[in-house]
């Protein structure tokens, strides 16, 4: 079999159920990883003593804590305290946890950018705190750490084949597993790494075009 | 003289320390509907921290505020909706840098008022008008000059229909030749009956704008009265050598 053979006949139609699930733990963990980041975020900066220790304890750890091994504990750890998650739920937990750590970062570095005064003229509006930060620090605070958020998402694109690691049969996995099967690990890996860049490629050009449009217009 | 109707805001004795200065001092004064006053004096004597107690931006030591029979201090969770009945009105202008001039005042009526988008947009469209900036209903806080941006968030405060609006130092973060305009606005508002507490430097303004003048010194009220008792009383020694340096001080070389 040549090689064009194998990519077009072989490769690339069988890869199509672990692209779709590729996709799927992204869809899931993205937007969770932005809320809960701005969750952390809002409870680091107005929340009461024990919350703001909560949530630094929250970024320190998942920060801290390799990925790798952050899926393994969900996935081999949590079954023997019985809480068995399955392994496509343990992957995307594992990415939200790891996302939106470090996602609260860029928006606690945002928040603290809007000036005070805003908070203040929303209160005197009638605003409770709750709503200043839904209706008038996020949307600030998110558009402001958008950058960051989608370097972010760009990492959470890559390390999802992590998810192979637990016999999540994403992407990588399926096409490591062709590649077993016919013994063609150069070509298949090339391919996947063409698949990885074009999906990178098309978030990079869509955040750009985010950014623009909801860019905070600046004196 | 016009007559001013019941008494809306009432002030007892509130007292306000940061750590061992001591801001306001047991200071008490009913405000009537209608009624402007503008408080005067030196940098530091608490004008600002009062405008902040009374809707408690700022929580004060003691002493107490009330709107009609409603006790503003120790309100709660009721503070919420007693503010929406107090505009305020802020020396950096404090608008949502991420809305335009529409939606900065749609956005209370949104989601404090909870109106239907339509009757929002009309109400904002209303309250952009009346401030004369209609043309710029599209345009964010950084397309604004300072005054337009003043002038945005009087509007602001104004959609929200309160009983009283609280000014704090409304001009002074504007250039000169910009603070016309706001103070043209505000003045528009005293002639349509609005309830107003003006904390300014404007000694011209205050003394055209004012039922009464409020002349305070190291957190305590030293001598108020009406524009005209203050120019023509000796007992208003103080204030008068206060609105003179003032003058002075403002006046440019050469002119007068």
């Amino acid at each position: 079999m040549d090689q064009a053979t194998f990519i077009f006949d072989i490769l690339i139609p069988n890869l199509g159920e672990g692209f779709l699930v590729t996709l799927a733990l992204i869809a899931l963990s993205a937007p969770c990883g932005l809320l809960v980041g701005m969750g952390v975020a809002a409870g680091r900066v107005y929340g009461t003593r024990p919350l703001r220790i909560l949530a630094k304890g929250y970024v320190v750890f998942f920060k801290g804590c390799p990925l790798l091994l952050l899926l393994f504990i969900l996935y081999f750890g949590l079954p023997s305290l019985g809480l068995p998650l399955g392994a496509f739920l343990s992957a995307v937990l594992g990415f939200i946890f790891c996302n939106s750590a470090y996602n609260s970062e860029f928006i606690r570095g945002a928040i603290h950018s809007i000036k005070e005064g805003q908070f203040t003229a929303a209160q005197a509006l009638g605003m409770s705190r709750g709503q200043v930060i839904r209706y008038i620090i996020m949307p600030q605070a998110v558009r402001k750490a958008f950058p960051g958020i989608m370097n972010e998402f760009i990492y959470l694109i890559k390390f999802s084949s992590l998810a192979y690691m637990i016999t999540v049969i994403e992407l990588t996995g399926a096409g490591k597993m062709i590649a077993t099967k016919y013994f063609m690990f150069t070509e298949t890996f090339f391919i996947l790494g063409l698949v990885y860049l074009v999906l990178v490629s098309v978030t990079t050009v869509a955040a750009h075009f985010i950014e623009k449009k909801y860019r905070i217009i600046a004196q | 003289m016009h007559t001013k109707g019941d008494i809306i805001l009432r002030v007892e004795g509130l007292s306000k320390s940061f750590g061992s200065l001591q801001v306001l001092r047991d200071i008490s004064f009913t405000v009537r509907k209608g009624e402007t006053k503008c408080f005067i004096g030196p940098s530091g004597t608490g004008k600002s921290t009062l405008l902040r107690c009374i809707n408690q931006l700022t929580v004060p030591d003691s002493g107490r505020v009330f709107l009609f029979d409603q006790e503003v201090t120790n309100a709660g969770p009721r503070i919420n909706e007693l503010r929406q009945r107090m505009g305020m009105v802020f020396q950096n202008f404090n608008l949502f840098d991420h809305l335009t001039a529409r939606k900065n005042v749609e956005i209370a009526l949104l989601r404090v008022k909870r109106m239907e988008a339509s009757a929002a947009r009309e109400k904002a469209g209303f309250e952009l008008r009346r401030v004369g900036l209609e043309d710029k209903a599209d345009q964010y806080p950084a397309q604004l000059s300072g005054g337009q941006a003043q002038r945005v968030s009087i509007a602001r405060a104004l959609a929200m229909d309160p009983d009283v609006m609280l000014f704090d130092e409304p001009t002074s973060a504007l250039d000169p030749e910009l603070t016309g305009e706001v103070l043209e606005v505000i003045k528009g508002l005293a002639r349509d009956g609005m309830t107003m507490l003006i904390v300014t430097h404007e000694m011209g303004f205050a003394l055209s704008v004012a039922d009464e003048i409020l002349f305070m010194e190291n957190g305590q009220i030293a001598e108020r009265g009406t524009p005209e008792e203050l120019m023509t009383n000796p007992g208003f020694d103080r204030t008068r050598r206060f609105i003179g340096r003032i003058r002075d001080f403002t006046r440019a070389p050469g002119e007068g």
